[in-house]
């Protein structure tokens, strides 16, 4: 008995090891490699590990264009956040209403979850065209119609720093539908007696959501925060997809591909993959040891 | 007056309805008229009968890709779903001592950008003579999907009572017994969900495909991304290709919808 158990601990070793091997190469010894070659002097086909030091990371932060790329992800950061959070938690409080035809709202809003950024962004970037006079479509034409012309506007090729903030339309289309999905589901979690008990001591609806609901749902609130934090990050096909590599509307992701692939700048392009996984594990790991700590207490 | 309430409601969900299935009418309308009627001052207005000019044309030049993507994620989804099943079953059961380290190791590398590797990956897969390839794509989907697809299972697999496998134990039933006479029967809602979601995401996924692949093993989203970017591709065929690269995950999220949602919450973490 005692020497089946060891055998069986043995096989649950065998059993995961291809993934610890896949994760630990693919993962964290890419990882090494990338701060290997963000430490060296390798521009260039031919490899170069010549030893450079920060250098890399220093011509970076002197760098106009990142300094660019570093405005932009905190732009479309801040508008894409906002704009997906608040649209997803208002929509996933007008279907807790038990409105009817509820599961049909929640299929549209959230279908652009299943597609592509990069069919978003074919999709938006005619929607979005600053074409003006005999040439005006997209929305622009639909505001014209409509006797909405003061809403008409360029779009992501307003002249910087905004343009980027449109780029955030098309996401939060995207994306708010998974907001509404965890901010509903947050809200179907918190018991009813909870407002019954509110409602008893006299609390106004709005007041039962203020004091009540809203300060429940903090814990989803963060995992909404930290979701999207992390894909504004790395935001990347969409931009390309609407603008290809519009320089006024450059990201690190962008400026990685183009220095690396496009110029052989592989120390610089392995220098700004390191920042951006630095920005995500910023926010990241405090994020898994917290749910993982708070699990093991389960 | 509590039902008058509830039409008021409706009002912004239907608004919002319609925001939602915008690019949708205008991709719809936009590839079903004939290639006369393409006119950006016209674009909203329906089309004066069925043409599928557009759509003939986009799905010639997306056709070898649309094939490519289907090769690529069909065999992908399938093999990192079996690891993170492999994965969860340990990870859930046969909890060794690090078995927790060992799992935030994995779910990091759910988040990471996949800039920070991407130099290694290319160098790699060069040298493994992969680059360029489908199956390299393939290779790196399965590795990249093992996060998620271990935190799908492990999720379910909490949830399947120890007692069941303690009882096969004193019968005599060894780990992989176990495995395939118990947790593999209960495991077919699980996989739904790694499947669909794994198979949607790698579908779509665009930066993987567009620097490891060469131009003959391009998946959709670089071909659909490359027609959308020359002068030459009239723009409702690039509306009517967007479609039809979007048409097999929105089969999947239209017919088996609530499982994809399962996926999405999974990768919520808390969920």
């Amino acid at each position: 008995m005692r020497r089946r158990i060891n055998k069986d601990w043995l096989l649950a070793g065998l059993l995961i090891s291809p993934s610890v091997l896949a994760i630990g190469v693919f993962v964290y010894g890419f990882i090494g490699w990338s701060v290997r070659v963000s430490l060296s002097k390798w521009k260039g086909l031919i490899a170069n590990y010549a030893w450079a030091g920060w250098s890399n990371y220093e011509k970076l932060f002197g760098d106009p264009r990142f300094h660019i790329d570093v405005r932009n992800t905190l732009i479309f950061t801040v508008f894409f956040l906002t704009g997906a959070i608040v649209i997803g938690f208002l929509v996933a409080v007008l279907l807790d209403q038990r409105v009817p035809g509820e599961a049909v709202f929640r299929g549209i809003y959230l279908f652009p979850m299943a597609i592509s950024f990069i069919v978003t962004g074919v999709a938006w970037r005619w929607l979005m065209n600053p074409a003006t006079g005999s040439r005006t479509s997209g929305l622009n034409l639909l505001f014209d119609k409509g006797g909405l012309e003061f809403l008409a506007n360029r779009w992501h090729t307003t002249p910087p720093p905004w343009g980027i903030a449109f780029i955030a339309l098309p996401a939060v289309w995207q994306m708010s539908g998974f907001m509404m999905a965890l901010f509903l589901a947050g809200l179907r979690s918190i018991p009813d007696d909870l407002r019954e008990a509110a409602r008893v001591d006299g609390a106004s609806e709005f007041q039962i959501y203020r004091r009540v609901i809203v300060p429940l749902l903090r814990p989803v609130a963060l995992s909404a925060i930290i979701i999207l934090g992390h894909i504004s990050l790395k935001i990347f096909d969409l931009i390309v997809a609407i603008s290809g590599k519009d320089l006024r509307l450059d990201v690190p992701s962008i400026y990685m591909w183009t220095t690396t692939f496009d110029a052989n700048n592989y120390a610089r392009g392995a220098s700004i993959g390191i920042l951006l996984l630095v920005g995500v594990a910023v926010l990241v790991v405090p994020y898994l040891v917290f749910s993982l700590r708070a699990e093991s207490e389960i | 007056m509590r039902s008058r309430g509830r039409l008021l409601y409706l009002f912004p969900l239907v608004a919002l309805a319609a925001f939602y299935l915008l690019p949708v009418y205008v991709l719809t309308i936009t590839g079903l008229k004939s290639f006369a009627e393409v006119d950006l001052s016209r674009m909203w207005q329906f089309p004066s009968g069925l043409h599928f000019d557009s759509f003939r044309a986009a799905f010639e030049a997306l056709r070898p890709h649309l094939r490519n993507s289907a090769v690529m994620a069909v065999p992908a989804a399938t093999i990192s779903a079996l690891l993170g099943s492999m994965n969860g079953y340990v990870l859930s059961k046969w909890r060794f001592r690090g078995a927790n380290v060992i799992f935030t190791l994995f779910l990091f590398g759910m988040f990471i950008p996949y800039q920070s590797v991407l130099i290694p990956l290319v160098l790699f897969l060069r040298r493994i003579g992969l680059y360029g390839s489908i199956p390299g794509l393939i290779l790196v989907h399965v590795v990249y999907g093992i996060p998620i697809t271990t935190l799908i299972f492990r999720n379910y697999y909490a949830t399947i009572p120890t007692d069941l496998l303690e009882a096969a134990r004193i019968d005599g039933a060894g780990i992989l017994r176990s495995y395939w006479y118990i947790i593999l029967r209960l495991s077919a809602p699980s996989f739904a969900v790694a499947l669909i979601w794994q198979f949607t995401s790698i579908w779509n996924e665009f930066l993987f495909a567009i620097i490891l692949t060469k131009p003959s093993n391009w998946p959709v989203t670089v071909a659909l991304n490359n027609l959308a970017g020359t002068q030459i591709v009239q723009w409702n065929v690039q509306m009517a290709g967007a479609l039809l690269a979007a048409v097999p995950t929105l089969i999947v999220y239209i017919f088996l919808g609530r499982f994809f949602l399962r996926g999405l919450m999974a990768g919520a973490i808390k969920g």
